[in-house]
């Protein structure tokens, strides 16, 4: 059972089922869709920036513990944070995940996103992990268009 | 070459011992995350007996030659063994003649071939195809493709909220400009069996064919492609324990003999100029360049084990696992079962509450039981019943209650954990 647990740790199932910043944000300047065609997933993600600074990020949508505990660290993790670095962040997010980076990597600068470190041994649900990324990302680049994991 | 013990002759009218059933597949005798492996996915693919395996083995090891080509012996062999497939698969679905059966890479191939070389000389601007909610995409898109092509549109027949076609709506829907019904025999998100003999009735009364979608049937009842009248029926090797990459689709002769090539090459031809070229009769017209010939052959090694068994006990075999399966589902106030048709094939969609089909099917997995969990290329049914993805256990005949037992306590511990 420890390869569940690794999966499925205490903090990711607590904001599986309380995700933080989850609702729409009124005065976002920008946002984007992310849509998984594997499972059906579908989020939507918004930023508000200033001064080349997130300074708010909220998520809308559903799906699995995975992916919604993603989002919720996601906007607890960026917020404060320059856009570059917003960026940054995701890549090492990816690099983690997806089992790109060894572990003694420079994933330090992930905090507390360490949790999912996990999913690399599911190949399967690691599109669930980086699908708010993916969709940060667009909304960053200000992209309209909805984003997929394909 | 390694003789197994896979004789299923052996076993003529005796009760159907599912213990020796799972001895003819040594996959399942595997352990998976330190759990014995329970195969809970076959309506997205059946494991193969080693009946196919060692037909397989066979024809790499002693046949492996291009067919209707070679003027050598292995050549020759290839041929036959392509050949005699062909007649087992004309058999085993009632087909009235051999050169109806042409070999395709499966189910969605079959229809893509439909919607190309039927549809665009028969469907037009104007005209309308019938579909029903519960499609399988691939009963879906070679359609919406087609309809761009041609500016013909689709209507489609609602069901349910047990996952039964309702079949009044389907009357409504017949006009003028009705060219053709596809929809399948049963339902791989649902597990409906469909009444495709009353629904090929009611559109031939309008003069208007149908496509049966066979993937999920072929496997589980005995197919009678005259007495069920249909004009095409698809289906797919791999669902009915044969190799991967391998189908068939079976059209009634008035249709295949006007229907033009669908894809271009060696085979298919009489003569071949620069100015024009003249193709082969059904089915060589469809079967363009070297085709899956180890695939025909497992295809046909598949069928001798289905009959050498008999659907009709298959279905026997399957049909209290249902029913177990149901009851104990049922059990848990968490589940909701999705598809309660009245006449179901043994497929079990169902959401856990609150959990996800993903975190439900990942839990599953480290417990060895294999199940879907998704949308089951079946989207529009996943709207219809307001999920975005449900968890599928579908069962064929090496399955056990053992592993129905399993099944249940895997979502308990989903529980535990999402609770």
């Amino acid at each position: 059972m420890s390869e569940l647990r690794d999966l499925y740790q205490e903090v990711i199932l607590d904001h599986g089922k309380r995700p933080r910043n989850h609702g729409p944000l009124s005065d976002a300047n920008c946002s984007a869709e992310g849509h998984n065609p594997l499972c059906g997933d579908h989020l939507q993600v918004f930023v508000k920036t200033e001064d080349g600074k997130v300074v708010d990020a909220r998520f809308e949508g559903s799906g699995c513990a995975i992916s919604v505990a993603s989002a919720s660290m996601m906007t607890q993790a960026i917020v404060g944070k320059p856009i570059e670095e917003a960026h940054h962040i995701a890549k090492q997010f990816h690099s983690m995940v997806a089992g790109e980076s060894d572990e003694s990597g420079d994933s330090s600068e992930l905090g507390k996103l360490v949790v999912f470190g996990g999913v690399r041994e599911f190949p399967m649900r690691v599109k669930c992990a980086t699908l708010p990324w993916h969709t940060l990302r667009a909304a960053l680049d200000r992209a309209r268009e909805p984003v997929t994991t394909e | 070459m390694i003789s197994r013990s896979s004789d299923t002759t052996r076993r003529g009218n005796e009760p159907l011992d599912v213990e020796k059933i799972r001895d003819d597949f040594p996959i399942l005798k595997q352990i998976v995350h330190g759990k014995p492996l329970a195969y809970l996915d076959n309506a997205a693919s059946t494991q193969k007996p080693n009946a196919v395996i060692d037909a397989t083995a066979t024809f790499y090891t002693r046949q492996c030659a291009n067919v209707h080509r070679g003027l050598h012996e292995l050549g020759s062999r290839a041929t036959a063994e392509f050949e005699a497939a062909r007649d087992k698969i004309q058999r085993f679905i009632g087909a009235a003649q051999r050169n109806e059966i042409i070999y395709t890479r499966g189910t969605t191939e079959s229809i893509n071939l439909i919607a190309h070389s039927y549809g665009e000389r028969n469907i037009g601007e104007g005209d309308e195809i019938i579909l029903t909610q519960m499609e399988h995409h691939s009963n879906i898109i070679p359609w919406q493709l087609l309809c761009e092509r041609t500016g013909a549109t689709i209507k489609v027949v609602p069901i349910d909220d047990d996952g039964d076609l309702i079949m009044d709506g389907l009357e409504r829907l017949f006009s003028k400009r009705t060219r053709l019904v596809a929809l399948n025999m049963i339902s791989n998100a649902l597990g409906t069996r469909n009444p495709v003999e009353r629904v090929i009735e009611m559109a031939h009364a309008h003069n208007v064919p149908v496509v049966i979608d066979g993937a999920q049937a072929a496997a589980h009842e005995t197919i009678d492609v005259q007495a069920l009248d249909c004009d095409f029926f698809a289906f797919s090797g791999h669902k009915m324990f044969g190799a991967l990459g391998i189908g068939v689709l079976y059209g009634k002769m008035e249709h295949l003999e006007k229907m033009p090539p669908f894809h271009g090459g060696g085979e298919m031809i009489h003569t071949v100029s620069f100015e024009s070229s003249t193709y082969r009769e059904p089915p060589y017209r469809f079967e363009a360049g070297t085709p899956n010939i180890v695939g025909a052959i497992g295809m046909g090694a598949a069928v001798d084990y289905l009959e050498a068994i008999g659907l009709d006990r298959i279905a026997e075999l399957e049909a209290p696992l249902l029913a177990y399966g149901t009851e104990r589902l049922r059990e848990i106030p968490q589940v909701r079962l999705i598809g309660t048709a009245k006449r179901k094939a043994a497929i079990l969609s169902f959401v856990v509450e609150g959990v996800h089909a993903h975190d439900v099917g990942t839990v599953l997995d480290l417990e060895g039981i294999a199940v879907r969990a998704g949308h089951h290329c079946a989207q529009p049914v996943m709207e219809r019943f307001g999920v975005v993805a449900t968890v599928r256990a579908s069962l064929a005949l090496y399955n056990t209650r053992e592993e129905i037992d399993r099944l249940i306590a895997g979502i308990h511990r989903v529980l535990e954990v999402f609770g």
